[in-house]
């Protein structure tokens, strides 16, 4: 374990000592542009975002439904490369980008990259950790050590169907650990399960590290239920789906459409985070 | 060593690098195939299945003429094409059905390219009672309209992937998430030796009998083991199921002939091994056609059910380790040996099986006659009419 306290750790104690949950948003890295990506965590810290996660776009997103995959498609479609992400969020810290950010994306791009040197680079890139949704914990020896070396958390997920898995994906976790709030990919739901709240308990048993829940969570209503039980909220589909509006108004060549759209993603974010602020 | 190891690892090839929510039913996977093959029962009710249902064994068959054509060694045909559905694929749905059932699964999910595994699929679904659902690209739905109709009228359901390039690889990481959401009461029936742990090993088990058949066969024609045996590769299950009864006989030398479409020096060819990179798709770490940042590439092939840019990881460990030599045939080659085996035996062989002859055409003339070479027929080329009459021209027979 490193010494240092990571920033996804400082985070999450500076919230519980004000008794708020974590909204962590996720949207992806080059979708529609760069210059919009940056724009968009620009408004995200404003509207409130504890950590931000980042998709590094991948052409086989096994883990993810359309909305998402969609993003990747626009994203690669644009010419995104690792490189160039790492470049960006290099640029986005000089600029004062502050919040914890969480590189997502999937094993394949990081082993052509090596393991070692993409931990590395991201580290030194301004970036705090890494999730992995294909990578489960039997394969994931490499890339801890890795993340160790490079002071990264690599954030584990644990599913529904965990069971007696949960235990030993908890005792590997660093930063925080992703449930996944149902069976399935990433997407908007209308509902949250109802096994959730028995579920969180059960990781929270052997979970050391902060507990947040992502998959499904896309409106103001359903973050504010699960903040009765889980450390941290992740929206990732909801959201990307209104980037893709933006997208929309940028094909159609309409700045003010586009303008409107960012604005109107802003204020989805913000109520997002509303009801996590000092409801506990 | 015995492969997999512990770990779903061919070497260094293999594994399970899959979504944690699939994790929990694939070590369930492992562990009631461990007690279905230790069960007479179930071993029993399989081979039942594949002698009275599939009508094997199949047929392994002396072209004379081929052979005289060629000049050189004496050629063998597995046939596999006389399978009930017209391949080698039935072999492994009837397993993997049982396996549902057994598992207690009423539902299950396939994917398919050209449509042969789809078919198969459910086939052995309306066989043993069960809910199918397949997906397949809306490329290939396109192009296999055919197929499409099969798997409806036998009571599937074709489920159109409309992500990505809408082929094979698109249609497996659709069935992938539909399985991850519906893990529960869904039984997902791979049709190739790709995929995570444990399932290049199952659809290797299943496909062994092609092997081990080819291996008694020829005892008794000749009294001695092959020289060589010829297979095309895509994601490998026929050849896997050739190649591994011979494994440990070192002097039986084993080719594989991966799809080079348009040639291996253009962009446009499924040669996973030939010009692929370690790098995981759909599961397991294997060869892979990829660009320099690890997205993966469309594959091409004038067979659909090459047309993949993976191979099954254990196809990679024999390449890796030079038990198997892996070899490319273009589409226009794969068209003449279809052209020549319709004409010299009165075998019409699937576009697929067709890179397997053409490899042998290749090198058949230099070996000498008592050199016994066999050559894995995996399917029959009736689904594939449509596709050489646009190619050769209607006219051109």
């Amino acid at each position: 374990m490193s010494t240092n306290v990571s920033r996804i750790a400082a985070k999450f104690a500076e919230l519980g000592a004000r008794k708020e949950t974590a909204f962590i948003p996720f949207i992806t890295a080059g979708d529609p542009t760069l210059a919009h990506t940056r724009e968009l965590l620009f408004r995200l810290q404003d509207a409130g975002a504890d950590i931000v996660e980042l998709g590094i776009p991948y052409s086989d997103p096994l883990a993810d439904g359309p909305v998402i995959q969609a993003a990747a498609l626009r994203s690669l479609a644009g010419g995104t490369t690792i490189d160039r992400v790492f470049d960006f969020v290099r640029q986005l810290r000089a600029d004062g980008f502050h919040l914890p950010l969480i590189f997502f994306t999937y094993i394949n791009p990081v082993l052509q990259r090596g393991i070692d040197s993409f931990f590395s680079e991201a580290a030194d890139s301004g970036a705090d950790g890494v999730i992995i949704p294909d990578l489960p914990v039997e394969e994931a020896d490499e890339a801890q050590q890795a993340a160790r070396a490079a002071g990264m958390d690599l954030i584990p997920l644990v599913a529904p169907t965990s069971q007696n898995r949960i235990q030993r994906i908890c005792s590997q976790a660093s930063g925080f650990i992703y449930c996944v709030a149902t069976l399935g990919v990433t997407g908007a739901r209308e509902t949250v399960s109802t096994f959730l709240p028995a579920f969180v308990a059960s990781v929270r048993e052997y979970a050391n590290v902060p507990v947040a829940v992502g998959f499904g969570v896309s409106s103001g209503e359903q973050a504010k239920q699960i903040a009765a039980y889980a450390d941290g909220i992740i929206v990732g589909s909801a959201l990307v789906r209104r980037v893709q509006a933006v997208a929309e108004a940028m094909e159609a060549l309409d700045e003010q459409l586009e303008q409107q759209r960012l604005d109107e993603f802003s204020s989805f974010a913000q109520s997002l985070k509303a009801p996590l602020r000092g409801n506990l | 060593m015995l492969y997999p190891d512990e770990r779903g690892r061919y070497g260094q090839f293999g594994g399970k690098y899959v979504p944690e929510t699939v994790m929990s039913a694939l070590h369930e996977l492992e562990e009631n195939y461990e007690a279905c093959i230790k069960d007479a029962a179930f071993i029993a009710e399989l081979n039942e299945l594949l002698t009275e249902y599939s009508g094997r064994p199949t047929p392994l068959y002396y072209a004379k003429r081929l052979s005289e054509k060629f000049g050189g060694a004496k050629i063998y045909l597995k046939r596999e094409d006389l399978n009930h559905t017209g391949a080698h694929k039935i072999n492994n749905c009837l397993g993997q059905g049982l396996l549902a059932l057994r598992s207690g699964k009423k539902k299950v999910v396939a994917e398919t390219g050209a449509g042969q595994h789809g078919v198969a699929t459910a086939t052995i679904c309306a066989l043993l009672g069960l809910e199918c659902t397949v997906f397949m690209g809306e490329e290939d739905i396109r192009r296999q309209e055919l197929n499409v109709f099969r798997m409806k009228l036998l009571g599937a359901e074709v489920v159109p992937a409309v992500s990505g390039t809408k082929t094979l690889k698109d249609a497996t990481n659709e069935a992938i998430r539909y399985w991850v959401e519906h893990v529960e009461d869904t039984y997902y029936l791979i049709g190739s030796v790709v995929g995570p742990h444990p399932y290049p090993r199952i659809v290797r088990d299943f496909q062994r009998i092609i092997g081990d058949e080819v291996k008694s066969q020829i005892q008794k024609l000749e009294g001695r083991l092959p020289d060589t045996v010829v297979a095309c590769v895509g994601g490998g299950s026929n050849a896997m199921g050739i190649f591994y009864p011979f494994l440990d006989d070192a002097e039986v030398r084993l080719i594989g002939v991966e799809a080079a479409g348009e040639g291996v020096d253009t962009e446009r060819h499924a040669a996973s091994i030939g010009k692929g990179r370690p790098g995981v798709l759909h599961g397991s770490l294997t060869y892979l056609l990829q660009d320099v940042n690890g997205q993966v590439q469309e594959a091409h092939s004038i067979s659909a059910g090459l047309d993949y840019p993976g191979i099954g990881p254990e196809h990679s460990h024999l390449a890796y380790t030079n038990r198997a030599q892996y070899v490319p045939i273009t589409d226009e080659e794969a068209l003449e040996a279809l052209h020549l085996l319709s004409r010299v035996e009165g075998i019409i062989p699937a576009l697929e099986s067709a890179h397997a002859v053409a490899h042998a055409a290749k090198i058949a003339p230099a070996l000498p006659a008592d050199h016994i070479l066999v050559i894995n027929i995996s399917g029959r080329g009736d689904k594939d009419m449509p596709t050489v009459m646009e190619k050769m021209g209607r006219d051109s027979v």
